[in-house]
C-alpha cells in the first residue's frame, strides 16, 4: 500500500513549489517529487567548477508576480535591485538603460524612450491582470466566470481610451523591429529592445509577435532587473521552504517515471525507483510534451489533443555559458563600478534578426547576441576572493543542430562565443579558468525539459492566453481527470514569474474538492 | 466651371467599381486616371508587337462575385476562365503536381506520403473553415470597436457571433490560424518538405514576410478566400487579360453615365476649412466636388496628394509608419513558343497550370533572408504561368505571354534606388532559374519586361511596388486597416473617402474596398444602399 | 530521374476484366478513384439476386489497412468507441471512430485476423488520422487498399456457393467471424459479413489472384443465381438492412466545414457500439458528456405510408405548423419488405420508436409534380432482417 496525499506536485521547479505551497496552505497534504538533487527546477544555483556558483539557467529576477510574493509572504534577498542595463557599442559608445531611462542616445531617443517605457508598461499592466487569471473558456456554454472575465478583458481594453485601445490592438500583434525603428535612431538602443524582446524564444525582432514578447517581460516588475543573492535558488530555496513550512512534503532525486493511471484517471505516480504513490490529483510542473508523452502517456488521452501537444512548439534557441574568471575583464569605456551591471551584445535589430536566421536552419549564429551579468561582483559568495563568474545567455543556439550536437560542435560554439565576447572584452580568453556551456539540449537533459525551452512552449499568440499549452486545455485541468498543469507550458509562460504555479493552485482548489 | 457630386481618384479596379456604384446611385461622378490607360495594377498592356501583357495582377479570383454579377459585368465583356493545377519542380528531377481533380490530386501527393495526401482533405476543410468565416466580412465595413454607436456594436456582435457559432474547439483553432506562420500551420498538416513548400507559396505572396514569420497563415487565406462561379480556392485567366477587368467596370461605370478621364493626374486633393473641395491637377487645373474617393494607397493619397497642413499631425504620422513595403517583381515575356519542361510528361495536364522553382521550406524561407538584407532573392520563389495556353487573345496564334512574379525583390536595393542594371540582373535570375527547368525558354524570348517595386510604383502608383496596397499583417487588418479609427473608408477630412486596397479587406482584384467605401459614402448621403450583399451560404 | 506520372483515370479493379465482359449498361461511376458499376444488366435483378439467391458486388476500393505491432490493440481501442479487447482473434467487429469532440469520422469493419494483427476496413480513407492516433505508440499502419481486392458474396445461395467452391468448413463460420483457406497456393481470407442484411460473405485475395478466384466462384455459383451486382442494388439493400453511409446519413467530421454538421454515435443511433466502461478512447468526455446532457440529433428508421421514396424530404412532427424537426438522408421503396422506408435525421426530442411524423414528399410524373404529406412511424428493428443471416450452420439457400 502506497502512501496518499491529497496531491502529489511533479517537479520542484518554482511554479510547482509555489503550487504546493498554496495547496498545502489551503489544507491540503501535499507530496512534491523533484528528479534533480536539488529544488528549484531551472531556477537553482550550481557550482560549475570548484569555488564558483552561477545561476545555471535563469540568472535575473524581473517577472516575479507581485501576487505571488503576497501570497507567500516571499520577500526575496536580493544581492543587486534595479539593475542597469548597458548595450555594449564596438567602438565604446555604450547605451545604458535603466528601466525609465536611457542614456548615450540623442535627446529625441531619450525623449522618445519615455514615451515609449510608458505605453508598454501601461500594456504590460494590462497583461499583467490577465497573467494572474486563469485563461476563460471561449464557448457557448461557458461559464458565467469565464463570461465575466472576457467581458472584463474587452472592458479593461476599453478603458485604455480610444487612442490606446486602438494603439493596443495595433502593437500586440506586430514585431518589435518595427516600432523600434520607427521610434529610434539609435542602433543600440534598438537591439537592446530586439533582444529583450526575442530572449528565450524562436523570434527575430522582426517576427510578428515581439511586441507580446516584450509586453511579457515586462509585465512583472516594469522592467527592473534584479539579482537574487546567492543565485536564483535562494528563490527557490525559499519557496520550498514556505511549502514545507504549509504542510508540503519535498522529496528530491525521485524522478517521476510515470502518472498512474486507473479507470481513465489519474491515481498517483510511480518513481523511476519503482516506488509508488497515490493521490487523485497529480499536477505536473514538467512541460506539456514531457508531461502527456511521457508521464501520462498518449495512450490515455485523445487523438487530437495528443496531436495538439505534439506541435507545441518548444524547440529552444538560449544556451547558457558559464566562466570563472581570474579577475574581471576590461571593458573600454566601463569603470569597475558598472560591473554589476547587465551587459547585452546586440549592437542593432539587424545584428540580432541576422542571429536569428542561423536558428531557422539549425545553425548557431556566427554574431551570436548576448545577455551578461557578472552575479559575484554584486554578490561575493559565488566565487573565491578577487575571482570572479560570468554569467551569459547566449543566443541562437538551436536544440536541432544541424549537425548534431556533439562534443566538437559543443567547443566550435563555446570557442566561437568567446571569441565575440572577446571583441568586447580584449582580455576576456585569458581570464577564464574554467567553463560551462549548456545548449538546449543540455537544459534539456539537466533540468528535464523538453526542447530545452525556457518557456516550455514559444510564448507567441498562437500559444497564448487561450490556446496555451493547447485550445481546450487552457484551464489548467488536462482532459484527463485529476491531472493538472503548473508550469511554464501552462498561461501565462515562462520566467521566473510563478503566476503558473499560482493560477494552477487556485484552479486546483476552485474545482477539487477535498476527497 | 462644373462641379461634380464626387470625383474619385485613380481608375484601378476599386476606384472604378466605386465610381461605378456612386454613379448608380445617381450622382454625377468623375474619374481621373494619371496614365492613358485605365485599370492601374488590373491592367492589359501592349507593350510588344501583338501582346497583350497583364504586367501587374495577373490571374483572378477574388472579385467579389456579388459585384460581378450586381455590376452585370459579363454584358459588360468580363469573361473569368478557370485554370487548373501547377507544379513545383524539384531539384532531384522530380516534381509536385496539383491536379485539379481531387482523386488525382491523392495520388500525386501519395507518391510521396499517404498521410499528407490524406491530410490535404483535413487541411482543406480546415481552411475553408477559415475562408468561410473571413468571406463573410468581405462586404461589410469593419466594426470601430472604441465606438459605441449602434451600427458598430452591431457589427461587432455579428463578428463575434459568427466567431462563436464555429464552436469551442474551432475558435480555438481560429486563434491559432490568424496568428501561426503559415509554416507552423503546414507542419500540423504535412510531413513532405516539396508538399509544404508548395502550399506555403501562398502565405507570402505580396507579403514582406518571410513562411516562418507568424501571421503569414491568413496571407495564405487571403489567396484561398476566393473563388471562380463558387469552386472556393481556385483561380482563373481574365480573358483578354487583367485590363478586361478594369475595362468591364469602367464601362459598368459609363453605363451610368459616370465620365472618365485619363491623363489626369492629381497634384493634390484641396482642403478648406476641414473640408475637401475638389482635386488640382498636374496641369494646374482645378476640378471641384465635395466628395473625392482617392483609390490610391493611403501613402500616395496622404504624403503625395495632400497638404500635410490640412492633416493632423498624429494622422500623418501614423500613414508614414504605415507599413507598404515592396516585397515582389514581375517579368512579362513574349514567347516565340511554348518552353518544353522535360520533368513533365508529355502531353501533362500541367503544363497549363502554374508553375514554380522552389521545392523546399528552407530555400523559401532563406529568398525572404535576402530581402531583409536589402536585395532580391538570389533564388526567388517565382509564380509563373503562361496564360495564353487557354485564352487565344493576348498572344499572336503559336506565340504566348508569360507572366512570373517574383519574390521577394524590395523597393529599394540597400537602402538606395534601383539601377537600370540591378534591374536587369534581377530578371537574369529569375530568367536563369526557370531555364533550369526549361533548356529552350531561354532562346524563345523575344522581349521581357522586368518591373522592380520601382517600376510598379512609377507606373501603377502602387508605394514601394506594394501589390495589396499595405501589409496584411494584423496590425493592418480589419478594424487596423489602414489606420486604426479609420478603417470606415472615411478620410480626416470632410468629404474625403478612401477606397482602395490599403483599406478593408485589403488587396487583390477583389473590388470588395471599392464597393464598400460606396456603401458609405452613401450611408453619408443619405441615399438608398445599392451595393450587393454577400451571396451568403447558410 | 523521369518520373512516371500518376494514373490520370479512374483505377481498375483486378475484377475488371470479368466484370467488362458481364457488363451490359456501361455506367460507372468513381468510388475512391476507382471505376465502380451501377449495375451490370439490371438493377432491380441484381437486387433481387441478393435478396433470392446470391449477388457479388466488388469491394476493391474499399480501403484497407493493416495495423500491427506491440501496441495494435491499445491503438485501436483508442482509436474506436467499441472494446476491441472482446473481439478475438478470427472475429470481425463494425466500429464508428471518433474525433475528441465525439463526431464520428467513419465507420468500417475490423478484422482481427491472428492476434495482434488488424485490418481495418473502411470507405474513406485515413491514414492521416491513423498517423495522428498513433503519435507515442508501437505500431505499423500499412495502406494495403491496391494491394488486396475482395468480392463481397451475399444472399441466400452463397453459403452453398462458398460450399461448392470448396471452402470446407465454412458451414462453421458465425456471423462476424473471419477464416482462411488455401486457394491455388495463395490465402484467400473470408468473412461472414456484408452491408446487405443478409446471408453473405466478404472474400478478400491478393490482386494475382483476382481472375481464378472470380472464376471459381462464379462456375461454383452457375447453379446458384449467381450475379454480379452494381452500386445502386447494394444501396437499395443496406436502406433495407438499416445500414448508415458516409456522406449519406452523415459527414466524416474531419471534412465537415460547418459547425453541426458532423454527428455523434449516439445520435447515429450507434450508442451499442460506444462501451462506456472503457477508460479511454477518442471522444469518451465528449460522448459522456452528450449522454448526461443530451444528443442534439437522433437518426431514424421510418416506415412511410405510400408508395413514393421520400427522397431529400424534411420531416415534420407537425403537419399544420409545417416546423421541420429533420429531414431524410436515404429513402427507397423496398420490394423485399413492400415498404416505403427511409432513414432520417430528427432533433431530439422526436424520434422515439413509435413515433409518428410526417414527410413531405415531392415526385414527379409525366413532368408533373406532386406533394403529398406522407404519415411516418419511427420503427426501431431493421427493416429487412431475415434469421437465415444468423443461422450457422446455415442452410443451403
Amino acid at each position: 500500500m502506497s502512501e496518499r496525499y491529497d496531491a502529489i506536485v511533479v517537479g520542484a521547479g518554482h511554479n510547482g513549489l509555489i503550487c504546493a505551497s498554496l495547496l498545502g496552505k489551503a489544507g491540503r497534504k501535499v507530496l512534491v517529487l523533484e528528479a534533480n538533487e536539488q529544488v528549484g527546477g531551472a531556477a537553482v544555483t550550481r557550482e560549475f567548477a570548484s569555488g564558483y556558483s552561477v545561476s545555471s539557467c535563469a540568472h535575473l529576477l524581473y517577472q516575479l508576480q507581485p501576487q505571488v510574493q503576497k501570497d507567500l509572504g516571499l520577500k526575496p534577498d536580493l544581492a543587486a535591485d534595479g539593475m542597469s542595463t548597458v548595450v555594449l557599442s564596438p567602438e565604446g559608445n555604450h547605451v545604458r538603460l535603466n528601466e525609465k531611462q536611457v542614456s548615450g542616445v540623442s535627446e529625441e531617443d531619450a525623449a522618445e524612450y519615455q514615451h515609449f517605457y510608458k505605453r508598454m508598461t501601461r500594456f504590460a499592466d494590462l497583461l499583467r491582470t490577465y497573467l494572474n487569471k486563469m485563461p476563460p473558456r471561449l464557448a457557448k456554454n461557458a461559464s458565467k466566470s469565464d463570461m465575466l472575465t472576457l467581458a472584463q478583458l474587452g472592458f479593461d481594453i476599453r478603458r485604455l481610451g480610444k487612442v490606446e485601445m486602438q494603439e493596443f490592438l495595433r502593437l500586440i500583434g506586430m514585431n518589435i523591429r518595427d516600432e523600434a525603428v520607427e521610434r529610434f535612431e539609435s542602433g543600440l538602443l534598438r537591439g537592446a529592445i530586439s533582444l529583450d524582446a526575442t530572449l528565450g524564444t524562436h523570434l527575430g525582432p522582426r517576427s510578428p509577435n515581439t511586441i507580446l514578447t516584450y509586453l511579457y517581460r515586462l509585465a512583472g516588475a516594469h522592467g527592473k532587473i534584479s539579482q537574487p543573492k546567492g543565485g536564483m535558488s535562494a528563490v527557490t530555496e525559499a519557496l520550498a521552504h514556505s511549502a514545507r513550512n504549509n504542510g508540503a512534503v519535498i522529496r528530491t532525486g525521485m524522478p517521476v517515471k510515470r502518472i498512474v493511471i486507473e479507470n481513465g484517471r489519474v491515481a498517483g505516480v510511480k518513481t523511476e525507483g519503482g516506488e509508488t504513490f497515490s493521490s487523485s490529483l497529480v499536477v505536473s510542473n514538467a512541460d506539456p510534451k514531457t508531461t502527456i508523452m511521457n508521464l501520462v502517456k498518449a495512450r490515455n488521452v485523445e487523438t487530437q489533443f495528443t496531436h495538439r501537444i505534439h506541435h507545441i512548439r518548444s524547440k529552444g534557441n538560449a544556451a547558457k555559458l558559464h566562466l570563472a574568471l581570474d579577475g574581471l575583464p576590461a571593458i573600454d569605456g566601463i569603470e569597475k563600478r558598472e560591473f554589476g551591471d547587465r551587459f547585452l551584445i546586440a549592437p542593432d535589430d539587424n545584428y540580432v534578426e541576422r542571429a536569428f536566421n542561423h536558428a531557422k536552419y539549425g545553425e548557431t549564429s556566427i554574431k551570436p547576441v548576448f545577455e551578461i551579468t557578472f552575479p559575484s561582483f554584486r554578490d561575493s559568495g559565488l566565487a573565491p576572493a578577487g575571482k570572479h563568474v560570468m554569467s551569459a545567455i547566449v543566443q541562437y543556439v538551436p536544440y536541432e543542430l544541424r549537425e548534431g550536437w556533439s562534443d566538437k560542435s559543443r567547443a566550435a560554439f563555446q570557442e566561437l562565443a568567446i571569441d565575440t565576447l572577446a571583441e568586447y572584452m580584449p582580455d576576456l580568453p585569458d581570464r577564464i579558468t574554467a567553463t560551462e556551456l549548456l545548449t538546449p539540449v543540455d537544459i534539456e537533459e539537466q533540468f528535464h525539459i523538453s526542447g530545452g525551452h525556457w518557456h516550455h512552449g514559444e510564448l507567441t499568440l498562437d500559444q497564448f492566453l487561450f490556446t496555451r499549452p493547447v485550445g481546450g486545455a487552457a484551464q489548467y485541468a488536462m482532459p484527463l481527470d485529476g491531472l493538472y498543469l503548473c508550469g511554464a507550458g501552462a498561461h501565462p509562460g515562462g520566467g521566473v514569474s510563478g503566476a503558473a504555479g499560482r493560477n494552477a493552485a487556485r484552479a486546483i482548489l476552485k474545482r477539487e474538492a477535498v476527497v | 466651371m462644373k462641379t461634380y457630386d464626387a470625383i474619385v481618384v485613380g481608375a484601378g479596379h476599386n476606384g472604378l467599381t466605386n465610381a461605378a456604384y456612386l454613379a448608380k446611385s445617381g450622382l454625377d461622378v468623375l474619374c481621373l486616371e494619371k496614365n492613358d490607360y485605365i485599370g492601374g495594377a488590373t491592367v492589359s498592356r501592349n507593350l510588344y508587337k501583338d501582346w497583350y501583357y497583364s504586367n501587374c495582377s495577373y490571374v483572378c479570383s477574388l472579385l467579389r462575385p456579388e459585384i460581378f454579377r450586381d455590376l452585370d459585368l459579363a454584358r459588360h465583356g468580363l469573361q473569368v476562365t478557370p485554370y487548373g493545377g501547377g507544379t513545383v519542380f524539384m531539384e532531384n528531377g522530380d516534381y509536385l503536381g496539383n491536379y485539379p481533380n481531387a482523386e488525382v490530386h491523392y495520388r500525386e501527393y501519395a507518391r510521396f506520403s499517404k498521410a499528407d495526401a490524406d491530410a490535404y482533405e483535413r487541411y482543406s476543410a480546415d481552411t475553408m473553415r477559415q475562408c468561410r468565416f473571413i468571406r463573410d466580412f468581405l462586404l461589410r465595413t469593419p466594426p470601430d470597436p472604441t465606438s459605441f454607436k449602434p451600427k458598430d456594436l452591431r457589427e461587432l456582435a455579428h463578428l463575434g457571433a459568427k466567431f462563436y457559432e464555429m464552436g469551442e474547439q474551432r475558435m480555438y483553432d481560429t486563434i491559432r490560424f490568424w496568428t501561426m506562420s503559415v509554416a507552423e500551420y503546414l507542419d500540423e498538416y504535412f510531413e513532405t518538405d516539396v508538399i509544404k513548400a508548395a502550399l506555403s507559396g501562398s502565405g507570402i505572396i505580396g507579403t514582406a514576410l518571410g513562411i516562418h514569420s507568424p501571421g503569414t497563415a491568413y496571407v495564405l487565406l487571403h489567396h484561398y478566400m476566393g473563388d471562380v462561379d463558387g469552386n472556393m480556392g481556385a483561380w482563373g485567366y481574365a480573358r483578354g487579360g487583367m485590363g478586361s477587368v478594369a475595362k468591364a467596370i469602367c464601362s459598368a461605370f459609363q453605363s451610368y453615365g459616370g465620365e472618365l478621364r485619363t491623363d489626369a493626374g492629381v497634384e493634390q486633393i484641396t482642403v478648406s476649412n476641414k473640408k475637401v473641395t475638389g482635386v488640382a491637377l498636374t496641369t494646374g487645373e482645378e476640378i471641384k466636388a465635395p466628395i473625392v474617393v482617392s483609390a490610391m494607397d493611403v501613402k500616395r493619397t496622404f504624403l503625395k496628394c495632400m497638404d500635410k497642413n490640412d492633416l493632423d499631425e498624429d494622422f500623418y504620422r501614423r500613414v508614414k509608419n504605415f507599413k507598404i513595403r515592396g516585397s515582389s517583381g514581375k517579368l512579362n515575356i513574349a514567347l516565340d513558343g511554348l518552353p518544353t519542361f522535360p520533368a513533365l510528361p508529355k502531353g501533362s495536364p500541367l503544363l497549363d497550370g502554374d508553375m514554380h522553382f522552389i521545392d523546399s521550406m528552407e530555400r523559401m524561407e532563406r529568398a525572404y533572408d535576402d530581402w531583409k538584407e536589402g536585395t532580391w532573392s538570389k533564388d526567388p520563389y517565382v509564380d509563373m504561368v503562361i496564360p495564353t495556353v487557354c485564352d487565344p487573345t493576348m498572344a499572336p496564334p503559336g506565340k504566348h505571354f508569360m507572366s512570373c512574379f517574383v519574390q521577394y525583390c524590395p523597393a529599394q536595393v540597400e537602402g538606395r534606388d534601383w539601377t537600370d542594371e540591378e534591374r536587369d540582373q534581377f530578371g537574369q535570375t529569375v530568367i536563369d532559374q526557370i531555364s533550369e527547368y526549361s533548356p529552350d525558354f531561354k532562346d524563345l524570348i523575344l522581349h521581357c519586361e522586368v518591373r522592380t517595386p520601382r517600376e510598379i510604383e512609377n507606373e501603377a502608383g502602387l508605394t514601394e511596388g506594394n501589390i495589396f496596397h499595405g501589409e496584411l499583417t494584423m496590425d493592418q487588418l480589419m478594424f487596423n486597416r489602414p489606420i486604426p479609427g479609420y478603417a470606415q473608408y472615411r478620410g480626416p477630412v470632410g468629404g474625403l473617402y478612401m477606397c482602395g486596397s490599403s483599406n478593408h479587406p485589403g488587396g487583390g482584384v477583389m473590388a470588395a474596398p471599392g464597393c464598400n467605401a460606396a456603401r458609405e459614402i452613401l450611408t453619408d448621403l443619405k441615399r438608398p444602399d445599392i451595393t450587393p450583399v454577400n451571396f451568403g451560404d447558410d | 530521374m523521369t518520373v512516371q506520372e500518376v494514373e490520370q483515370g479512374r483505377y481498375r479493379s483486378p475484377f475488371y476484366p470479368r466484370q467488362a465482359e458481364l457488363d451490359r449498361l456501361f455506367q460507372w461511376h468513381d468510388w475512391k478513384g476507382y471505376a465502380t458499376a451501377d449495375g451490370f444488366y439490371d438493377t432491380d435483378l441484381e437486387y433481387f439476386s441478393i435478396r433470392n439467391s446470391t449477388g457479388v458486388f466488388d469491394l476493391t476500393p474499399m480501403t484497407k489497412y493493416r495495423i500491427t505491432g506491440p501496441d495494435s490493440l491499445a491503438f485501436i481501442n483508442r482509436l474506436v468507441t467499441r472494446d476491441m479487447s472482446k473481439i478475438k482473434p478470427g472475429r470481425v467487429a463494425y466500429a464508428v471512430w471518433c474525433d475528441d469532440q465525439g463526431q464520428v469520422i467513419d465507420d468500417g469493419t475490423i478484422f482481427h485476423l491472428k492476434k495482434g494483427e488488424y485490418r481495418l476496413c473502411s470507405q474513406e480513407r485515413h491514414m492521416a488520422w491513423l498517423r495522428m492516433s498513433a503519435i507515442g505508440m508501437d505500431v505499423t499502419i500499412v495502406d494495403e487498399t491496391m494491394d488486396v481486392c475482395g468480392l463481397a458474396v451475399q444472399g441466400p445461395t452463397s453459403f452453398s456457393i462458398l460450399k461448392t467452391m470448396g471452402l470446407d468448413g465454412i458451414e462453421n463460420l458465425r456471423p462476424f467471424g473471419l477464416t482462411h483457406f488455401d486457394f491455388q497456393g495463395a490465402e484467400l481470407m473470408v468473412s461472414r459479413t456484408g452491408f446487405t442484411g443478409d446471408l453473405g460473405y466478404e472474400i478478400w485475395i491478393t490482386n494475382d489472384k483476382a481472375i481464378e478466384l472470380w472464376d471459381a466462384l462464379f462456375d461454383a455459383g452457375k447453379n446458384y443465381g449467381i450475379m454480379a451486382m452494381g452500386t445502386d442494388a447494394l444501396e437499395h439493400s443496406r436502406i433495407e438492412a438499416g445500414f448508415i453511409a458516409a456522406y449519406i446519413d452523415f459527414l466524416p467530421a474531419d471534412a465537415t466545414v460547418r459547425s453541426g454538421r458532423s454527428r455523434s454515435p449516439l445520435e447515429l443511433g450507434l450508442e451499442w457500439l460506444v462501451d462506456f466502461k472503457k477508460p479511454n478512447f477518442n471522444g469518451r468526455r465528449a460522448l459522456a458528456e452528450e449522454k448526461r446532457s443530451g444528443s442534439t440529433w437522433r437518426l431514424v428508421k421510418l416506415d412511410i405510408e405510400g408508395n413514393k421514396p421520400a427522397h431529400h424530404s424534411y420531416i415534420y412532427a407537425n403537419p399544420k405548423t409545417k416546423k421541420e424537426v429533420g429531414f431524410i438522408t436515404s429513402a427507397a421503396w423496398s420490394p423485399v419488405c413492400k415498404q416505403n422506408i427511409a432513414l432520417g435525421t430528427v432533433r431530439v426530442p422526436h424520434g422515439n420508436v413509435g413515433e409518428k411524423l410526417f414527410v413531405e414528399i415531392y415526385y414527379q410524373r409525366e413532368m408533373h409534380w406532386s406533394r403529398v404529406m406522407a404519415e411516418a412511424t419511427v420503427v426501431d428493428k431493421p427493416f429487412w432482417d431475415p434469421p437465415r443471416k444468423r443461422a450457422t450452420p446455415p442452410g443451403p439457400f
